[in-house]
């Protein structure tokens, strides 16, 4: 029996079908979610993709918030569901409080589109498992909302509690501060991230690199195995 | 019909990239004298029925969860008297 992994597809979600895909290539069963449907089809774990729903109007991520499926995602979220948010779904868990701080607009006020470095600094969450710690990958990032922003405290606690789960190196391409990529919840099974892991899944595409893959390994691994 | 308008702004310490370059922008228009300019939003709600306690209480619930993220945004809430006039 492998693993059903639920994809929310939001109005301007754009990344939903390269999410199922990864998916499919980890060896786990996708299963479509829809941003109005409060049922999660009994999934084991649930991916809020990239893209730019509900146009980013007001904040991004600010009303998909609201939409019917985060109700159930939330509610499940703190009951130990494992969750990813990817890009735009990493400022949906923002703004639903799953995950503390904020995403604010790139500093330098351009769209961004790299593949860019990052060193994994916890591999103990639900969605990194096959990476080790102070592995240094390489993954697309296209964002126009990227700078992840938090008070102090909310950052010291971040950094102390080792839930800062990526770091972008070389450079820091959106101004987020102490040049975090990617954070983790306390519990470890909620994680969101700026970069694309779905767009770094097969050789043949995009920067050749296969470095997005141990996310929808790590995730398939921790379910089977459960 | 009555009016309450909510400004949401981001907080103090919150960098805003927007406001900086309409700041920078400035003198090259021919304003001098502007040393920093902050961006923010502006809501106009109109309400149906009185602007009463209640009515204001819901308004700041409202803002505080959905139109202002208070991680990184203030906000206030003010009733604008719409002129007899102007009905």
């Amino acid at each position: 029996m492998t693993a059903r992994i639920g994809v929310v597809t939001f109005p301007g979600s754009l990344d939903d079908r390269d999410t199922q895909r990864a998916i499919r290539l980890a060896g786990a069963e996708p299963v479509a979610l829809w941003h109005k449907d409060k049922d999660l089809k009994q999934v084991d774990a649930v991916v809020l993709p990239g893209g730019f729903s509900y146009g980013d109007y007001l904040r991004a991520g600010a009303i998909s918030r609201f939409s019917p499926v985060m109700e159930s995602v939330v509610e499940q979220a703190r009951a130990g569901l494992p969750v990813l948010g990817i890009c735009n779904g990493f400022q949906v868990l923002t703004e639903a409080h799953l995950l503390p701080g904020a995403m604010l607009g790139n500093d330098h006020l351009h769209f961004i589109c790299r593949d860019q470095k990052l060193r994994v600094e916890n591999a103990g969450t639900a969605w990194t498992g096959d990476y080790t710690a102070g592995q240094e990958i390489h993954i697309p990032l296209k964002n126009m909302d990227g700078r992840f922003v938090a008070d102090t405290y909310t950052l010291d606690e971040l950094e102390a509690e080792g839930r800062v789960v990526f770091r972008y190196l070389d450079v820091n391409p959106n101004g987020s501060l102490r040049d975090i990529a990617g954070i983790t919840n306390e519990a470890g099974n909620v994680v969101g991230l700026m970069p694309h892991p779905e767009h770094a899944v097969e050789p043949l595409i995009g920067s050749g690199r296969t470095d997005g893959l141990p996310f929808f390994t790590s995730i398939l691994k921790k379910l089977v195995t459960a | 019909m009555a009016r309450v308008v909510v400004d949401v702004m981001l907080k103090p310490e919150i960098l805003d990239p927007q406001g900086q370059a309409v700041q920078r922008a400035l003198p090259r228009l021919g304003f001098d004298g502007i040393s920093d300019v902050r961006q923010g939003k502006r809501f106009e709600l109109e309400v149906e029925g009185p602007v009463d306690e209640a009515a204001l209480a819901r308004i700041h619930d409202l803002a505080e969860s959905f139109l202002a993220n208070t991680v990184i945004e203030d906000f206030t809430v003010k009733v604008e008297e719409v002129a007899e006039a102007a009905k």
